[in-house]
């Protein structure tokens, strides 16, 4: 008998025009690259991988900068794949070789425990990732954190970079990242509906991706294009309005940059005033700008032949390559030593290529 | 980093806090985010990420993806 899979596989093939759907969520990327859905689905549906990876798109300054606080004796507490990570200084994993104490973490809950039980140290909290990670860091300084505890802050909001990737004609409609939708509710991709592409909020079963791809494709035939909720056991239309409450009492909205695409506004967040004494930036002023001097100075001597400016990754981010057509992929550079980003994180799209595909032979 | 787990709570450690069994491994999972522990948790879902609880997982809504994947299908 067939499978529900197999029966929307087939519906999407029979249904099947020139198509570009792009997802913003890594984990998408590797439910398509583990299930090997673009080998699966017809050629004329592209399914695009954008900047959904929370490592990839931190910036190489924050790295430098999380580098240099490492370096002058503070304790640094970040998510595992952050660690691995190049900045223009090497990676946090290189500082914690050259003996700097540098220690990964899984929620912040772990790195306000190290400030309470290490009460003489400075510790610092690498605070990344979209509006899923955002909240539980407000609850936490809500809560109340120990005085010896700081979080230098590199979260950015997704809707905002969907709105420039639309300014870019490659993009047909959008797979909606369903982990940051269960925090902001499908609202707020209406505007960028309204401009024309079809939004699709989608989970991360096989299952669950290609229905995405086929209520998209419904859209398109029928001529529309909303926002629909193809993950309704975890998102609905208003999202988590408590947890975004929390993430707007401690944060503001600002502009952000976004490696490999540029400073996007008003997609990233800073501490509202009330919190700055724990902002990492504002309370180590100085290693920050003495950090920013020294990127100016190393970028106006570059003759831009290191790897790092070689690494396609701020193609990859936005869609305009595929890691295949990286020199660099599957040879110089591999899981086990990564030139840039997306080859670092169990999110990256040159990561799950390498994984999935290449290993495989696909 | 950025993926979120269902786990099922088993107990209520504090007010905000709470275990979680996520594929027979037992976590710690932080509820400030959907409002806090209390017993009327136990046994419901919780999407998991970095340590906090994100969203419950509703089980009457698989209902509303099999209505979702019926209205597709019918269209082939
Ligand atoms: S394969 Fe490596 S070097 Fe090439 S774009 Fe991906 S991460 Fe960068």
């Amino acid at each position: 008998m067939e499978s529900i899979e197999q029966k929307l596989i087939s519906r999407i093939n029979e249904h099947a025009t020139p198509l570009r759907i792009m997802h913003v969520c890594g984990t998408h990327e590797r439910t398509i690259s583990k299930y090997a859905i673009r080998d699966v689905i017809s050629e004329d549906i592209q399914l695009l991988s954008g900047p959904g990876c929370p490592v990839c798109v931190t910036p190489a300054e924050d790295i430098d900068f999380a580098i240099a606080l490492a370096r002058s004796g503070k304790v640094i507490t970040s998510f595992g794949d952050m660690m691995r990570v190049p900045g223009t200084l090497g990676s946090l994993f290189d500082a914690r070789s050259e003996g700097c104490d540098v220690r990964m973490v899984y929620s912040i809950d772990d790195a306000i425990r190290i400030a309470e039980d290490n009460p003489t140290q400075e510790i610092v909290f690498f605070g990344i990732g979209f509006e899923t990670t955002a909240p539980s860091n407000a609850a936490a300084l809500l809560r109340g954190v120990p005085e010896n505890f700081s979080i230098l802050i590199s979260h950015k909001l997704m809707p905002p970079a969907m709105e420039i990737l639309t300014q870019d004609t490659i993009v047909d409609g959008f797979l909606a990242p369903g982990h940051v939708s269960t925090i902001i509710g499908t609202e707020p991709y209406e505007p960028i509906s309204k401009k024309g592409f079809p939004i699709v909020v989608t989970g991360f079963e096989a299952l669950d991706v290609l229905l995405g791809i086929a209520m998209i494709q419904n859209q398109i035939e029928s001529g529309s294009s909303s926002v629909e909720n193809a993950y309704p056991r975890a998102v609905n239309a208003e999202g988590n309005i408590k947890a975004r409450e929390m993430m707007y009492q401690v944060f503001k909205q600002t502009d952000s940059e976004w490696r490999g695409i540029g400073i996007i506004e008003n997609s990233g967040i800073a501490l509202r005033t009330e919190f700055e004494q724990f902002d990492a930036s504002n309370i180590h002023a100085e290693i920050y700008e003495k950090v920013l001097h020294d990127r100016k100075v190393s970028e106006n001597d570059s003759d831009g032949t290191s790897l790092y400016e070689e690494c396609m990754c701020a193609e990859i981010l936005t869609a305009r390559a595929q890691p295949s057509q990286c020199p660099f992929f599957a040879g110089r550079c591999s899981p086990e030593d990564p030139v840039g980003p997306c080859m670092v994180s169990l999110e990256g799209t040159c990561y799950n290529w390498y994984k999935y595909r290449h290993t495989k032979g696909i | 980093m950025c993926i979120a787990i269902p786990g099922k709570i088993t107990s209520i450690l504090n007010e905000n806090t709470a275990t979680v069994d996520i594929g027979g491994i037992k976590r710690k999972v932080n509820l400030d985010l959907i409002g806090g522990a209390d017993s009327s948790l136990i046994g419901r879902y919780a999407l998991v990420h970095v340590g906090y609880a994100i969203s419950l997982v509703s089980d009457e809504e698989s209902e509303e993806i099999l209505k979702l994947l019926r209205d597709v299908m019918d269209l082939s």
